[in-house]
């Protein structure tokens, strides 16, 4: 744990927001260590929470953990109990490690918190005061941005901060968003289209945009983001309120055992004071989870953030925890956004080589990600140099242009092309030349294998003719099949999207692995898709940007809306990924797991942990009564008094031993249910029985060594 | 043969003879309660009561159901024992006193048994035949009704009909305890169990004075007492009466019957839920923390030394000598895990560990087996709380079954592993801190504590043994008990029947190899965990001070 801890320790730092660095966006398969869990942990963090760790003392704050209430009264029932005995050591030692208990739980909580609130500072910094210039007609007035209404009309030009969140209705403009995504190159914003949102608070580079309010000044989406990433907006989710429900039935179960106890105990000749009683209950309920639980789920919400995704309500990560159907978009999550050229076919009568310095050479004044792979290919396969323009001399480029769709190079009366079939089909006919027969199987061939084939044509001396067909293909990204594998084993069922045809749709599902496609989509289909296996109980993920999205992006139990999108998308989803990285679907479904493996093994730590005590604080306290009962002390522990409180600063000091491991999380590897199970509770489980046997007997070590002890 | 091997064979026969009904029975029971056919006698019976049982009930209906049958059994029990001495055929005995007479009437009805009067005399024929054997019937037949209805909560989606209560009740009577106890009457008779209407029979004894034996329809009881999981038997020593349980073998057959049906339940569930592999783990979870409770009762018993016990061949004192350490051991931890309480035995003359086995076992909540249905749903409950607890560690939001774990459904079993605690714990400090309860103790130091804390535990247990040497007839016991009793019985049913609405209204989530596998080795053993560390744990204080205290002296 703690050479794990090192690893991802950062210097925090009020001034930058705490996220991870843009390279860190996966754009394949990386290790599996590391992938989640790397939360950022600062000891100095502990100190400087402090003050808001005592602030949290408050019986109103304090009850809404029922755990860490009992103690806190318990603290101050043992307080007093020791002013009434003001020289009893053993009384106000209780006390102290009691309050140090309950300090510590806030403790846990204020850290958390703090690392949220660095961030929220920055993001206040963005929402200066703003001055709009609002239309209305065709006049131009300034007004504070807090007066701005939805539906308002407000321009901005280069250098102005916009106002508020809108969308654009006119104009192109580039936007500096750094402010709220951490990326310093600006984006495009346009009118029409799903790129027409715009941020309140971000900056416009160049140009001039009218923008629509959308969103009334306060619930903007820096204004939520703040709310967010403070933690005001925080509530329990829903499976926090069922643990903490647990909690307090098991706290309640411990208070009536002690709570009992002193009538038994004095029917065998033992009177128990207050502090020891006070000192068995606490070490009973499960204050280790009670005091971490609020702590592992804010710091869940932070390992989103630090990914750049703002989760609009807790419902949705641990929403994530549970999908088990991904819809992912084919293109930018599972291949790379362009096709490439793959291979070079001839038709009968020309060599593969001949089709590939045609297809280079007619490429070279195509400058589409499609022309410069055929360029690549031809390199890489063929060894053909790259020739530049400029070496030709009297060579006449033909450029490709969407109209034509089709590129060449006229040169030493010698004419090649290279385009789409129909295209370079037209113009070897209108150059009077005849397409070869088995030119158009070939192209048919490429199509079902679900590729696209660009002919390949030339003019020469032997008259105009088709060469060649090249195939240009989907790539998948390198290690999607394997992140695809480790969801199967995980049991979440994955479904490509895409609004390619069946054929091509096939072909790259199975080349990619995952577990079905849905092909040429179209948002009711992609809606229709979602409720179905909504039907059959399962809960569904999926990534969307545009307005068409939105009402799936709203289905959906986990919509993920691009923040480059359109604001209905984002007003539809309930996360927002600020890198507007598709692929980061698969993390957010990690990260929910493991807030929630977190939570079960704190708490299944915490359970285990009681054996343990009773061994430690039973004996000591019915020795004297039973002899017999000594044998229980297996750990041997010294005196009675130091067997109660090796156990009090045991329990207070594996809360801070484990704010690290809530904080970050817990390690977490996709494999199944099974695996995860055996391998959590072999840790947390047995880990939770051994653990305080042995802390529990060294601080007793400890405690005999002080001077008139023991 | 040793003792100690004769006690292992017989422990390995009842596993067999277990394993052989298992699959049949269990099934016959899912046939039971999933059939929409009606017998002839049931039609009567419907239309004698007035119920239609084609219509499907919601949880409160079930409920109002559970509730009103058992009221109206208190009350008619409770008169049918104030008017015993008007009553012909009552063997002369007088009427019962008020706080006696509730006592009994709730110990009967909550399937508990607690006698706090003295069988041979105090009960006659006809409230020994015509009230409490008949409860023995129908309070094991609620318990498994409520079961049932849980099982059918986790069985069905998107509904809250939880089936019909008076269907269950009376198919559960008439079909499965009636013709059980018949054939188990009939081998009872056979091994020489009595079977009668006499009356009083003084009898001279051999060193001289005389002895009163009664009549009475003991086999019948005795087979219905084992299988209904009552305990409540005709004379006062109970199943260590040479009338109720007179050899070797009736007493094995006496612990097969109080198991039967409690462990072939979880092939019903199984069954009913559509996936036995499902039964079959619950199963393993009762049966490692049964056959793990006897051998440990076994290894107390015999290996306890001190030149008394070393003639017996083991601590012999209150046992009977025809079944020895070995079939003692084995009756005394079958009936202290389910809700039997049937002796054969005296539990308080067991080892101070040995007694500590029989009270830990009642306050696990009697769930390995458990009673008659008491056993699966409680079990099915602290299933879900382990599935709360651990099935996080998964990386998914707990989910039991197919159906999810939320905080609706983790409320109503919170609650319900609160009650028995509560009652137990709150009452027994009750009688330690008020000065007269303690006058009933016949021993000092912790075995006079265990005795209050044996029968606070077994009464909200409702499991209805006694540690002997309690005097529980007095107003104070009698009153507490029975409060204990009717709170243990019928406020966990409460909480039951909500989370089976609860559960029968959701949508079911498919399984996933996502999904925490509980039908797998590893789920049983968190769960045996989770049942030892939650529930057993928050005893470990009180049993410190009473039988551990006495176990580990010497």
């Amino acid at each position: 744990m703690t050479t794990d801890m090192k690893k991802h320790e950062e210097p925090m730092s009020t001034a930058t927001p705490t996220r991870a660095p843009h390279s860190d966006v996966p754009t394949g398969h990386r290790p599996a260590e590391g992938r989640v869990g790397a939360g950022l942990f600062d000891p100095g963090q502990l100190l400087k929470s402090l003050p808001d760790a005592f602030r949290k003392l408050d019986p109103r704050v304090m009850v809404k953990s029922p755990v860490m209430f009992v103690v806190l009264v318990g603290s101050v029932l043992t307080t007093i109990f020791s002013f009434k005995d003001p020289t009893d050591w053993f009384g106000w030692a209780i006390s102290a490690w009691l309050w140090l208990t309950v300090i510590f739980a806030n403790l846990a909580e204020a850290v958390a918190e703090g690392r949220g609130k660095a961030q929220a500072d920055t993001l206040r910094k963005a929402k200066t005061d703003t001055v709009a210039r609002r239309l209305s007609g065709a006049a131009e007035e300034r007004v504070p941005g807090t007066e701005l209404k939805i539906g308002d009309l407000v321009v901005c030009e280069a250098g102005d901060i916009i106002p508020g969140d809108g969308d654009v209705v006119e104009g192109v403009a580039s936007v500096d968003e750094s402010a709220i995504t951490g990326e310093s190159a600006p984006v495009i914003r346009e009118s029409g289209g799903d790129r027409s949102a715009v941020t309140g608070g971000t900056k416009v580079l160049s140009d001039r945009i009218v923008i629509k309010i959308t969103t009334k000044p306060g619930e903007t989406f820096i204004d939520r983001m703040i709310n967010l990433v403070e933690g005001a907006a925080r509530q329990k989710t829903p499976n926090e309120i069922a643990l903490n429900i647990l909690l307090a039935s098991l706290t309640i179960v411990f208070l009536l055992a002690c709570a009992t106890l002193p009538p038994f105990a004095e029917y065998a000749h033992k009177h128990l004071t207050m502090v020891v009683l006070v000192a068995l209950l606490v070490c009973l309920i499960p204050t280790t989870i009670g005091a971490l639980l609020s702590a592992i789920g804010i710091a869940g919400m932070d390992r989103l953030v630090q990914r750049n995704v703002l989760a609009m309500s807790g419902r949705a990560v641990e929403a994530a925890g549970d999908v088990s159907t991904l819809l992912l978009d084919k293109t930018g999550t599972i291949t790379l956004g362009n096709r490439q050229a793959s291979e070079f076919v001839p038709v009968r009568g020309t060599t593969e080589a001949e089709v590939a310095d045609a297809a280079q050479l007619s490429s070279l004044a195509d400058e589409t990600p499609e022309g410069r792979s055929i360029v690549v290919l031809a390199k890489e396969k063929y060894g053909l140099r790259e020739r530049h323009q400029g070496e030709l001399a009297d060579a006449e480029w033909v450029a490709f242009t969407a109209q034509t769709r089709m590129s060449g190079v006229d040169v030493d009366g010698r004419k090649v092309r290279k385009g789409a079939a129909g295209s370079v089909i037209a113009w070897v006919q209108q150059q009077g030349g005849t397409v070869a027969q088995d030119a158009d199987e070939i192209a048919n061939r490429i199509s079902e294998a679900g590729g696209t084939p660009l002919l390949v044509a030339v003019h020469d001396d032997q008259g105009a003719r088709i060469l060649g067909v090249i195939h240009l293909k989907d790539v998948v990204k390198e290690g999607m099949r394997e992140r695809f594998d480790e969801l199967r084993r995980m049991g979440i069922k994955t479904v490509m999207i895409t609004g390619d045809n069946p054929l091509t749709a096939k072909a790259i599902a199975e080349e990619a692995g995952v577990d079905d496609f849905l092909a040429e989509a179209t948002p009711e289909d992609k809606m229709a898709l979602i409720k179905r296996e909504q039907a059959g109980g399962k809960l569904v993920a999926m990534t969307g940007d545009g307005t068409n999205d939105a009402p799936a992006l709203a289905q959906a139990d986990v919509g993920v809306a691009m923040n480059t999108g359109t604001s209905a998308a984002k007003e539809a989803g309930n996360m927002v990924d600020l890198d507007s990285n598709p692929t980061k679907l698969i993390e957010i479904v990690e990260i929910g797991k493991q807030l929630l493996i977190t939570r079960g093994a704190l708490t299944t730590f915490s359970i285990a942990n009681d054996v343990a005590k009773y061994f430690a604080i039973i004996p000591a306290l019915f020795a004297a009564v039973y002899p017999g009962l000594d044998k229980l002390n297996i750990m041997g522990l010294s005196s009675p008094d130091s067997a109660i409180l090796s156990a009090v600063i045991f329990n207070a000091l594996i809360i801070i031993a484990l704010v690290p491991l809530a904080l970050r999380g817990v390690q977490y590897r996709p494999v199944s249910a099974d695996k995860m199970l055996r391998r959590n509770l072999t840790i947390y489980g047995l880990g939770g029985l051994v653990a305080p046997f042995v802390g529990i007997k060294i601080i007793d070590l400890l405690i005999s060594l002080i001077p008139g002890i023991g | 043969m040793s003792p100690v091997l004769a006690g292992v064979l017989q422990l390995l026969a009842l596993i067999a003879a277990l394993a052989l009904v298992y699959v049949p029975l269990g099934n016959y029971m899912a046939g039971v309660y999933s059939s929409d056919k009606h017998w002839r006698v049931e039609k009567w019976i419907y239309k004698g009561i007035g119920a239609n049982p084609d219509t499907e009930m919601r949880w409160p209906a079930y409920l109002r159901g559970v509730l009103a049958f058992s009221a109206v059994g208190v009350l008619f029990l409770y008169l049918l024992q104030r008017v015993q001495g008007a009553l012909p055929g009552s063997l002369g005995f007088a009427s019962i006193d008020p706080d006696q007479a509730f006592n009994t009437a709730a110990s009967f009805v909550t399937n508990t048994n607690w006698q706090s009067y003295y069988g041979e005399q105090a009960m006659g024929h006809v409230v020994q035949t015509a009230g409490l054997a008949v409860q023995n019937f129908v309070s094991a037949a609620v318990g498994i009704a409520v079961a049932v209805a849980l099982v059918r909560g986790f069985a069905r989606a998107r509904t809250g009909e939880l089936g019909n209560f008076w269907a269950d009740l009376v198919r559960g009577t008439v079909r499965i305890l009636v013709p059980v106890a018949a054939i188990a009457a009939v081998v009872l008779v056979a091994c020489g169990a009595i079977q009668n209407f006499s009356g009083i029979h003084e009898v001279g004894q051999f060193m001289g004075g005389s002895q009163q034996w009664n009549g009475g329809a003991v086999a019948s009881t005795e087979a219905i007492k084992e299988v209904g999981t009552n305990g409540g038997g005709i004379f006062n020593a109970n199943s260590a009466h040479p009338f109720e349980n007179p050899i070797p073998f009736t007493n094995l057959f006496e612990i097969f019957l109080i198991l039967v049906i409690p462990l072939s339940l979880t092939r019903t569930f199984g069954v009913l839920v559509g996936s036995v592999k499902q039964g079959y783990a619950i199963l393993a979870t009762m049966a490692t923390i049964w056959i793990g409770f006897t051998a440990l009762m076994m290894w107390t018993e015999f290996s306890h030394h001190g030149p008394a016990f070393e003639i017996a061949g083991g601590a012999m004192e209150g046992k009977e000598v025809r079944f020895g350490v070995g079939g003692s051991s084995i009756f005394a931890v079958a009936t202290t895990l389910t809700s039997t309480g049937a002796v054969d035995s005296f539990h308080s003359s067991f080892t101070g560990l040995g007694g500590g086995i029989t009270m830990l076992g009642m306050m696990l909540g009697e769930i390995a087996p458990g009673g008659v249905g008491s056993g699966l749903y409680g079990m099915l409950i602290m299933a879900i709380i382990a599935v709360f607890i651990a099935g996080l560690m998964v990386g998914r939001t707990p989910e039991y079954l197919g159906k999810k774990i939320g905080t609706r459904e983790i409320k109503l079993a919170a609650m319900y592993i609160l009650v028995t605690p509560a009652l137990v714990l709150i009452f027994t400090a009750a009688a330690m801190a008020l000065p007269t309860p303690q006058n009933s103790m016949t021993n000092s130091g912790a075995h006079g504590f265990s005795e209050i804390l044996y029968a606070y535990t077994s009464g909200a247990n409702n499991n209805g043994s006694a540690f002997a040497g309690l005097n529980a007839d007095t107003q104070w016991f009698n009153t507490t008990i029975g409060l204990a009793m009717l709170l243990g019985r019928f406020v966990p049913m409460v909480f039951v029947l909500a989370l089976a609405g609860s559960l029968a209204e959701q949508k079911p989530v498919p399984a996933t190899a996502g999904t925490l596998r509980t039908e797998k080795p590893l789920f049983t053993g968190l769960l045996v965990g989770a049942i030892l560390i939650i529930t057993g744990l928050t005893y470990f204080p009180a049993l410190a001070l009473g039988p551990l205290a006495e176990g580990m002296a010497s």
